[in-house]
């Protein structure tokens, strides 16, 4: 049994692709022996094994990158995922299918209106509960296009971070401040919220709080411009990350990437567009494609200019939203809510979203109970993260740390 | 006051050369042999040369020194545990050299210390204008020549990097 | 004898003030002009019977920080290079200072004090001697750590130090080409007349691509943003990773002496130094004929004041690039060093030698 654990894992490692070991296949202590018996006799030479260990500034949280380094040219990355495993499916399996949603929150909690929304469609579909007020759709798409306003701008404020530029982070979080306080104000939570809910949403909408908004969006534009001319537009940044990380369309494509680092390398997919969910066929909105004007197709810089540009289209949506809110104001946002959720025996759904950082799909599946029998979450940085040592070999270390931050991964995404 | 400073440089050059040859770890090797540069360079000055002194801090200490401490850093030499001396011929030899050396020495000072010209405190001839003025001037020649000489060795160390990368 | 010794050591009191007190100043400057870029307040907690000077005494709370924190060696560190590294490195760049003319002459009691802690005549040369030898704090201090992270620092910083010690070098000459010698004090008096009666004749002027590209090199040699890539803080940490308390104290008080040593040569050599325009020993001419007596003792505070405001403007000046600029990548750093500004430099030589010869 030994030996034969030995004998697959070193198949793996042969230069076939990445290895992208999950903590759940491997029994705890063996794997610490195998890793080591494997890395002693893949590298040759005056190579250096480096862990970029799981407390790194610039991993975006808690992920261990096995480097073996040539001087500091990188030849190969083994990311170590597992670091932050809460056992999100497992709990879905043992609480009833309205108090999943905290945990939904917590999957990627920097865009956390977006992973409720797709759980509260795909209990939806499995329910058959498809006519929803009005009220209902416009703010939950506001709640996810503020929130991808929000997740969009960490991307890109540490994204500058991890290039050097320290002053347009700060700008970006300024910014982001105000969202958060809008949020705050709506749902009580800064962070992880809780709000969107299967059938409607948790609670009622303040007053003024959609001419808030509104102020919101007419400060929030002239932000950009001026965030661009910092550091979109600066000679030295394009020059960082112009023919780094360049991932091609069929890779992307091969390894399951979604959101902007697919559309980085020039795939025009996106599901708001492709196969709408809510209200997303009722507004008009532009899908940003990387155009390779600077250099190669798929660079870092590409995926960089398709979330800010991502940001001005969802400024759009938000203003078409709060239109549509205005128009439908009288409505209970609450009286869609199913007073109890007991889908039939054996139903089966799947519910695929688009939140900032790709596709994330869900699927649930019940046996009859208040409780689901199976909640499995599709998380678009898994597949994100699992090109990294496909693109960033023969480029040095300063280049990866960019790299990771253009795939924009939030570990509770990856590890669940 | 001259002498004094004299005494205490050729001490600190002395010594540090001494610990240089005897120290085992190949890095404090080095940083005496930049200690006992520094107290040459002490010495220059005294003999009213701080061109020299100026010129041998910035090349010698300066930049030689750092490649080697770059060398020794990266090789990751251990320090010599275990010291085989070289028996037999080499030995005697090098027994033979040193005393010949030593002799030398000796019947140099002994001979004509109380002749050589007293170093007056005369700041003209060591100073940058002068030293340049004569290099591109009376030894304009040598100093193109060296500078082809470094040139060709940088072309031929580059080459043979470059070789060797390949 | 006595007296001699007594004005040098007056003398370097008060560079040591200057220098110590600017490279505090500097910590409190990065934080509040940091903030003011950043649309934010900074520090301005620390406080002594309530007043809080707007946040001025962070910069005693942060000395004492570092004097009380616990200096941790690791293990495996060799001990003795371990704990002079940092003192090497403050070492070299505190003793560059000793050249810096901050004033003329003072005459107190007959007596002619050069405000120059050391005449040298070899001038510029022992500013190169001593930016060359602060590379060893670094690359002891990183070896020592044995660290893999901290090593690939000290790497980058020595190969990025040695590669613009050259082009430090080169960038200058076609200035001492123009001013004839290498002592400091000749060169600021040098700069003291007029060009064609109103315009002062300071170094920027009659070499400005040599500016332009002198404080370049100055801010890749203290490694400062945009040149900050060994202690590329988001990537590798930096060189110092292993130090704490006062050893890291000394590598940042290191980077702010070495900023405001730049500042300092920079303005020397190309902003007139001490040279206020139109002041003479005895007061101001001014170029259309008006002139107004001063006393040797205000003449020579304003230049002492000219100097401190003109190295200030400096320290702004890196400050601001410092927050603005993303990070160079270090190949990119090596490229420029070598084959763009080491050309420039050279044909800026060529270019200077040729409008002098035409000029004689």
């Amino acid at each position: 049994m030994f030996g034969n654990m030995f004998k697959k894992k070193r198949y793996l490692f042969e230069d076939e692709g990445v290895m992208v070991v999950d903590m759940d296949q491997t029994a705890g202590r063996y794997y610490d022996e195998a890793m080591k018996k494997l890395e002693i006799e893949s590298y040759q030479g005056d190579e250096m094994v480096v862990n970029m260990g799981p407390q790194h500034p610039s991993t975006h949280g808690v992920l261990r990158l096995e480097l073996v380094l040539d001087g500091e040219v990188v030849k190969k990355t083994t990311p170590h995922i597992g670091y932050l495993h809460r056992n999100f499916e497992k709990h879905a399996e043992n609480i009833p299918y309205n108090e999943v949603i905290p945990f939904c929150d917590r999957i990627d909690y920097i865009s956390s209106m977006n992973q409720g929304m797709g759980y509260a469609l795909a209990v939806e579909k499995l329910i058959g509960l498809t006519e929803l007020p009005e009220k209902v759709e416009y703010m939950r798409v506001l709640c996810c296009e503020l929130n991808r306003i929000a997740s969009h701008l960490i991307a890109i404020g540490t994204f500058g971070l991890d290039v050097g530029a320290i002053t347009p982070f700060l700008w970006a979080f300024r910014d982001r401040e105000q969202i958060l306080d809008l949020l705050e104000w709506l749902t009580g939570a800064r962070m992880l919220y809780n709000y969107i809910w299967v059938g409607g949403l948790a609670r009622e909408v303040p007053d003024g709080w959609d001419a808030k908004v509104r102020e919101f969006v007419d400060y929030f534009e002239p932000k950009m411009t001026e965030f661009n001319k910092l550091l979109t537009n600066n000679h030295i940044f394009i020059k960082r990350t112009v023919d780094v990380g360049v991932l091609p369309e069929d890779v992307a494509v091969s390894y399951g990437c979604t959101g902007p680092v697919l559309r980085g390398s020039g795939v025009k997919w996106d599901l708001r567009k492709d196969e709408p969910y809510s209200y997303y066929d009722k507004f008009e909105f532009d899908v940003p494609v990387g155009e390779g004007k600077f250099g190669p197709l798929g660079s870092v810089l590409d995926r960089y200019l398709v979330r800010i540009e991502e940001i001005n289209q969802s400024v759009r949506i938000i203003r078409q939203a709060l239109d549509g809110l205005q128009q439908h104001k009288g409505q209970d946002v609450r009286s869609a809510i199913p007073r109890r959720i007991r889908p039939a025996d054996g139903a089966e759904a799947y519910v695929r979203s688009e939140t900032p950082r790709g596709e994330l799909g869900y699927l649930i599946r019940s046996d009859g109970t208040d409780v689901p029998s199976r909640v499995k979450a599709r998380s678009p940085c898994f597949s994100n993260i699992s090109v990294i040592d496909d693109i960033s070999r023969g480029g040095m270390i300063a280049d990866l740390v960019i790299i990771i931050g253009s795939l924009d991964i939030v570990l509770g995404c990856i590890d669940r | 006051m001259i002498p004094i400073l004299f005494f205490f440089f050729a001490a600190v050059a002395i010594a540090s050369g001494i610990m240089m040859i005897v120290h085992r770890n190949p890095i404090y090797c080095a940083l005496f042999l930049i200690l006992t540069l520094f107290a040459v360079a002490g010495l220059y000055v005294l003999l009213n040369a701080p061109f020299i002194a100026a010129v041998h801090i910035i090349v010698y200490a300066g930049a030689i020194m750092v490649l080697f401490l770059f060398v020794i850093m990266l090789l990751d030499l251990k320090s010599e545990t275990s010291r085989q001396r070289p028996g037999g011929l080499p030995r005697i030899l090098s027994i033979i050299m040193s005393g010949v050396l030593l002799a030398e020495l000796v019947l140099f000072l002994r001979s004509g210390t109380a002749n050589l010209p007293l170093v007056e405190g005369d700041l003209i001839i060591g100073s940058t204008k002068e030293i340049g003025n004569l290099l591109f001037t009376e030894y304009l020649f040598p100093f193109e020549i060296t500078s082809v000489l470094l040139l060709s060795s940088i072309i031929g160390s580059v080459i043979l990097a470059r070789l060797k990368l390949k | 004898m006595v007296e001699g010794i007594g004005i040098v050591l007056l003398k370097l009191a008060f560079v040591l003030l200057f220098v110590l007190n600017f490279g505090g100043l500097l910590t409190w400057v990065e934080r509040k002009q940091s903030a003011l870029m950043q649309d934010r307040i900074g520090a301005n907690r620390a406080s002594i019977f309530g007043i809080r000077l707007i946040g001025l005494f962070h910069t005693i709370a942060d000395a004492v920080k570092m004097f009380t924190k616990e200096s941790f060696r690791p293990v495996a560190a060799e001990k003795f290079l371990f704990t002079i590294g940092p003192g090497i490195s403050v070492f070299f760049a505190l003793v560059g200072f000793a050249v810096i003319p901050f004033g003329d002459v003072l005459i107190i009691g007959g007596k002619e004090i050069n405000l120059q802690l050391a005449p040298l005549n070899i001038g510029v040369l022992y500013l190169f001697a001593v930016a060359g030898m602060a590379v060893y704090g670094v690359v002891l201090g990183a070896w020592a750590s044995k660290n893999n992270f901290a090593l690939l620092g000290g790497l980058r910083a020595s190969a990025q130090m040695i590669s613009y010690e050259v082009a430090l070098g080169v960038t200058i000459i076609g200035s001492l080409m123009i001013y004839q010698t290498v002592e400091l004090q000749e060169i600021v008096r040098w700069q003291g007349g007029t060009l064609w009666g109103w315009l002062p004749k300071w170094g920027v002027l009659m070499q400005p691509v040599g500016f332009i590209l002198f404080l370049t090199v100055g801010i890749a040699q203290s490694k400062r943003v945009p040149f900050d890539a060994p202690e590329g803080e988001s990537e590798i940490i930096g060189y110092f990773l292993e130090y704490s308390g006062m050893g890291f104290g000394m590598y940042m008080l290191t980077d702010f002496v070495e900023t405001v040593m730049i500042s300092a040569i920079t303005v020397t050599l190309f902003l007139g130094g001490w040279q206020v325009p139109y002041l003479m020993a005895d007061g101001f001419h001014f170029p259309w004929g008006a002139t107004w007596q001063l006393e040797n003792w205000a003449v020579a505070l304003l230049q002492v004041g000219s100097f401190t405001l003109k190295v200030m403007f400096f320290l702004w000046l890196q400050m601001t690039i410092r927050w603005t600029l993303p990070r160079f990548r270090y190949d990119q750093i090596m490229r420029l060093g070598w084959k763009y500004i080491l050309p420039i430099s050279l044909v800026n030589i060529l270019i200077t030698g040729l409008i002098i010869t035409l000029l004689k």
